[in-house]
């Protein structure tokens, strides 16, 4: 997405300083996802294609209804498909619609080191400005989703960006537009809480005990939720992570590391400039020739 | 390089061509790190012509140094051994730091400061460039897991981070200890420089009748 936008950033990636702050009347928005109305018929995906202009190059099949097999830098959301068996024997095909789940703690932005590359904006999406990225590929460390991919060709970070630029313009993405049963919908975060909870009573209701809403609060939540009728197991759904979080080693780089290594070079640098002011520079003295003179004389005769 | 009568060489020409090659790449990779290293420092990119480019000519400067940092150790590692004279010496730190060198313990041809330097740098540069190899995106890439990339960028942050703090040292004592910088640019020291810093190393020399920079060696 370009830097082109109607929204207030409320993050930035790679600043010290606050982004403007003053307006906050902005209704966080959301997508839901019901993996328990999903049908698997990729409309979503093909809108996302043409909605983005997005050409994965032609693959080869591998034997399974995922088609591509990952989700690329012109792979931005991707249907997931799992056959799952129950404690009981019974089998049930899981298919879930794979994409950048717009953490309200991004940790992509936390790990990105190029001002303004990742910016999160009032309504709470998550996205990339190319224009900013350096293909470093820290924010693919930062994710706890596995999400973004950098592009070979032009070494730039690649993810679905929620279609902000419908959304500006009160549009929903294009893959809520295409989806034919229902299953993606697209609001304000609270209407979606509102109306996942009417589907987890509907499901628990039909015998889905473990039905739930999966709005992981590891990363503060997401702009990006699933009902799940197995919301107790999340992984079940082809590796959704369980207990998603921004790993201890990218908070630990990003949030001790980095600011104490400035005070620890800076320490060292004025430790020594005022060693010199206290103690001067160690210089040879007059005698120091005279006796090193005396030595190689010494030297010289003594074969 | 000519040589004024009766100094002493205190390093090579092909020392000091490749202590200087793999100064400026430490330099050009303190720079270009760091600018990807912390949002304040950032406008060091600009340096290296943008963020793109700082990325990617990073880790070719990292390979350049790694084999000119080779080339330091085999030229440097014998007169580098850790011994009884580097303890001594260590427990008189404290005149040392103050500019009085009388009666500290003699040593040779480096002091415990600079091995320590030494040693320090042989450890710390395979560590940056086996964990930069890793978060090396553009070739290496797939060949590991999100979760080692993490590790690695975090190991290759902290060694850099100590890199930059020994290399800080290291500049310092250079400038502190007068005649360090010029036996660097120009090879050579005086007599007495050599007896005030370094006696055992001149008494090497002086018995085995050597300009330098190690017995049985007159360049």
């Amino acid at each position: 997405m370009a830097d082109l936008q109607a929204q207030d950033y409320i993050r930035i990636s790679a600043t010290t300083l606050t982004p403007p702050s003053t307006r906050r009347h902005e209704d966080q928005v959301a997508k839901l996802i019901d993996t328990s109305r999903c049908i698997g018929c990729k409309a979503c995906q093909a809108a996302c294609m043409e909605w983005n202009d997005l050409r994965q190059d032609i693959g080869h099949f591998e034997g399974s209804y995922e088609n591509p097999m990952d989700l690329s830098p012109s792979v931005w959301t991707l249907m997931r498909f799992n056959e799952w068996e129950d404690e009981k024997g019974k089998l049930e095909w899981l298919i879930r619609k794979d994409g950048c789940m717009h953490c309200e703690d991004p940790g992509c932005l936390k790990a990105c080191p190029a001002p303004g590359a990742i910016v999160q904006y009032a309504n709470g999406i998550v996205d990339f400005i190319s224009e900013h990225c350096i293909g470093c590929e820290y924010c693919v460390k930062g994710c706890p989703f596995d999400i973004p991919r950098i592009s070979p060709v032009d070494h730039k970070s690649y993810k679905c960006t929620l279609c902000s630029d419908r959304v500006d313009v009160g549009l929903e993405p294009a893959c809520v537009k295409a989806c034919p049963t229902g299953a993606i919908m697209f609001g304000s975060k609270t209407d979606m809480q509102d109306w996942a909870g009417e589907r987890v009573a509907d499901l628990k209701s039909r015998g889905f005990e473990n039905a739930g809403l999966y709005d992981p609060p590891g990363v503060g939540g997401t702009h990006v939720m699933y009902v799940l009728h197995h919301a107790d197991k999340p992984s079940i759904y082809s590796g959704l992570p369980d207990h998603p979080h921004i790993s201890f080693l990218v908070d630990f780089w990003k949030g001790v590391v980095k600011p104490l290594s400035l005070v620890g070079i800076a320490f060292a640098a004025i430790a020594g400039f005022f060693h010199w002011v206290i103690e001067g520079p160690n210089e040879v003295q007059p005698e120091d020739e005279v006796k090193a003179r005396e030595l190689l004389k010494a030297a010289e005769k003594s074969p | 390089m000519t040589r004024p009568a009766g100094t002493l060489v205190r390093n090579t020409t092909a020392a000091r061509i490749n202590h200087w090659i793999t100064a400026g790449c430490f330099i050009l990779l303190l720079l270009s790190g760091l600018s990807m290293f912390h949002p304040m420092l950032f406008f060091l990119s600009n340096l290296f012509g943008g963020g793109q480019w700082t990325r990617a000519v990073h880790p070719w400067i990292g390979t350049v140094l790694l084999v000119s940092y080779l080339g330091l150790i085999v030229q440097f590692w014998r007169d580098n051994f850790w011994n009884r004279d580097d303890i001594a010496w260590m427990k008189a730190i404290d005149r040392v730091l103050v500019n009085q060198e009388e009666g500290v313990p003699e040593v040779g041809r480096f002091n415990a400061g600079q091995k320590f330097v030494f040693w320090s740098m042989a450890l710390l540069v395979p560590v940056l460039f086996l964990t930069g190899l890793v978060i090396w995106e553009v070739y290496f890439g797939t060949y590991t897991s999100i979760e080692v990339q993490r590790t690695a960028v975090l190991i290759h942050s902290a060694a850099a981070i100590a890199a930059i703090i020994v290399w800080i040292i290291h500049v310092y004592a250079a400038i502190w200890v007068e005649g360090s910088v010029r036996a660097m640019t120009q090879g050579y020291v005086t007599p007495g420089w050599a007896y005030r810093h370094h006696r055992k190393w001149l008494r090497r020399l002086a018995a085995s009748g050597s300009s330098g920079p190690t017995p049985g060696h007159d360049r």
